[in-house]
């Protein structure tokens, strides 16, 4: 190694190797610091010593200051007001509209602080810097887009249906709002724990579609109007394949209610996705298809229609456009989390950290892997997502769901261990995911193209591996 | 017995079907009338939840609302004409017929059919927790043959679709 001349450092190594670590950063620090950070651990940790003896006794299961889900609160709130002789509707206005209150200021705060993570993050893939000048670390940016936005003229072109031209932007905010609703955030906690949850997710999900055509209709523009038609096409078709791979996951869990569906998950110690690899798989592709995101946003394909069906909206319609977009990811990842990674279980830990602690976690991680599929992949082409749909998610989705429907009978009729019937099933869907997908690839013509050489760019442009190599010559 | 609130909601919702429908014959563009339509549609969704009918309500959404308002945006996309007019036409009075006709029926069954209207306890204790059960086991039990039979007519509907959009060069070389 050392024999080596070393290599040019070329950004991406440069910032690698002028990285300091976290630990070295804290050994950095002046005494007085490192004593008050000291005291918050030590205090941090009595904290948690208390609360763990305090949940080990049993002495909070329940109460209203449970704060473990919030849940608890409202039906003591509720109990309370029927005691008090208060009429019923009054706890369901007062909670209802905390709640919606709760789920207007986690999505609103995701518009402000979202728009700068994503950029920042991508900017980190990128080896770029990101927002930065704007506040500190540029974190005052998203409100500084905002103003300038909002004071941009808004402009109606000539020709434009006035009225429909007036309405997509906010209609296209109802259903990002309203997929909130079931989501559950911890065992009694969730908007509206409706006994149709899968049937509501989907259906509200196919509301948006009307918005998006209307938005490009009615600019009169013909990059708008293709913009549109793409879209909508691509959501009706993405919408059965979703349907699909849910319809999988409420054949396990025998229930369409959410709550049901997560309890189910926690009950069994598995996740959907150990369970039904390809439907996971299936719903997340076909997600960031119906919320236009990088892989599969030929909707707004800026290097083909300018942006899309919002090609003639400014200002802060333009604004709200791309806001909903950053919505519609995070309750996507709700959605992954609740369907595909056991919400908010977390074999056992659920018990300590509040569900909607764990929830949030989940769905972050899945907003992740969104934006890191946006700084990698470049975008399909119309006809290959269309093919894609129809000539592979949706064969494969019926031919998993004919496999589960007959797992699902042994889990509940066969009288065996689950650790039998589900460890079968697990393993059966693991091994239909790897055949099914070579050999449908096979039937149809798409056989995996073996790679002549691995790829050499990595060393040639300075990644990891150079920078390693950087490292251990000098 | 009923509370205010679902009379209040009864009256909204019906305002709005109802508006909504007017203004579907009213509208002069094809478009808006479509728009209108889907809000008939969401007022009659609104109208099934107050029935506690939870899962017809959002099939509502999900096939009207959702589904067979994009295969209209299809319809309307496909014939460039109709796009911009929804003025009378040759078929006005057969459809007034026809309209008035299946409102009568519809009428009449439900004038007819006894309801067996339920007050206080008993029908609380008639008014399930949820619908999909009891819909499932009917539409795989009773009514299994219409089941069977709606379902190969969509797959018939299905082929034809496909035969009828086949590129005529990869029959010949099949």
């Amino acid at each position: 190694m050392s024999a080596e001349a070393p290599r040019p450092a070329t950004p991406m190594a440069r910032q690698i190797l002028e990285h300091r670590s976290l630990l070295s950063r804290a050994r950095a620090l002046p005494g007085e610091a490192r004593f008050v950070l000291a005291v918050l651990t030590l205090g941090a940790l009595v904290t948690g010593a208390g609360i763990g003896f305090l949940v080990v006794t049993g002495q909070l299961d329940g109460r209203w200051y449970d704060i473990r889900d919030l849940g608890n609160a409202t039906a003591h709130f509720r109990d309370w007001t029927q005691r008090q002789g208060i009429d019923s509707s009054v706890p369901y206005l007062v909670t209802g509209l905390l709640g919606g209150i709760g789920i207007l200021s986690l999505v609103g705060g995701w518009l402000v602080i979202g728009v700068w993570a994503e950029r920042r993050l991508i900017a980190k893939f990128q080896i770029r810097q990101g927002p930065n000048r704007v506040g500190p670390f540029g974190l005052l940016q998203p409100l500084a887009d905002a103003v300038k936005l909002l004071q941009k003229e808004v402009l109606i072109p000539i020709g434009a249906d006035k009225l429909l031209f007036f309405l997509p932007p906010i209609l296209i905010f109802i259903p990002a709002m309203l997929g909130w609703g079931p989501v559950p955030w911890a065992p009694k906690m969730s908007y509206a724990d409706l006994n149709v949850g899968v049937v509501y997710t989907i259906a509200i999900s196919s509301l948006g579609v009307l918005a998006v055509f209307l938005a490009g209709w009615s600019s009169n523009n013909h990059y708008a109007l293709l913009g549109a038609m793409r879209t909508v096409a691509m959501m009706v078709s993405y919408e059965i394949p979703i349907s699909i791979s849910l319809l999988a996951v409420v054949l396990f869990t025998g229930s369409l209610q959410l709550s049901d569906i997560v309890a189910w998950q926690a009950q069994h110690y598995i996740w959907m996705i150990v369970l039904l690899p390809f439907g996971a798989f299936t719903f997340l592709f076909a997600s960031t298809a119906e919320i236009n995101r990088t892989p599969n946003d030929i909707g707004e394909a800026e290097s083909e229609i300018v942006a899309g069906f919002h090609t003639e909206y400014s200002g802060m319609k333009a604004g709200l456009f791309l806001a909903v977009e950053l919505g519609n990811a995070l309750l996507v990842g709700a959605m992954m989390s609740t369907f595909f990674l056991g919400g908010y279980s977390l074999f056992g830990l659920e018990e300590w950290v509040p569900g909607y602690l764990i929830m949030g976690a989940k769905t972050f991680l899945v907003y992740f892997g969104f934006v890191w599929l946006r700084a990698t992949l470049p975008r399909f082409r119309l006809d290959q997502l269309m093919a894609f749909a129809w000539k592979f998610l949706i064969p494969l989705s019926i031919i998993q769901l004919l496999f589960v429907a007959v797992e699902s009978m042994l889990i509940v009729q066969s009288g065996l261990p689950g650790i039998v019937t589900i460890g079968g099933s697990v393993i059966i869907n693991a091994g239909l995911t790897v055949i099914g997908v070579r050999a449908w690839a096979n039937a149809i013509g798409y056989s995996p193209k073996e790679m002549a050489s691995p790829p050499i760019m990595t060393n040639g442009v300075g990644g990891l591996r150079a920078a390693e190599q950087i490292r251990a010559a000098s | 017995m009923e509370s205010p609130g679902i009379i209040l909601a009864f009256w909204v919702l019906s305002a709005i079907t109802v508006a909504g429908c007017a203004m579907v014959l009213v509208a002069k563009n094809l478009v808006h009338a479509l728009v209108f339509l889907v809000l008939a549609f969401l007022g009659m969704a609104g109208l099934f939840l107050t029935l506690s009918a939870d899962f017809i309500a959002v099939a509502q959404v999900l096939i009207y609302a959702g589904s067979i308002a994009v295969l209209m945006v299809f319809a309307i996309m496909l014939t460039p004409l109709a796009a911009r007019d929804n003025a009378n036409s040759l078929y006005l009075l057969p459809a007034l017929a026809s309209g008035l006709g299946i409102a009568a029926i519809v009428s009449f069954v439900a004038l007819v059919t006894p309801w067996g209207e339920l007050q206080g306890d008993a029908l609380a204790q008639n008014d399930p927790p949820t619908t999909v059960a009891i819909i499932g086991d009917l539409l795989l039990g009773r009514y299994v043959l219409a089941f069977e039979v709606a379902s190969i007519l969509l797959f018939f509907a299905l082929l034809g679709a496909i035969v009828l959009v086949q590129e005529r060069g990869s029959r010949e070389s099949q």
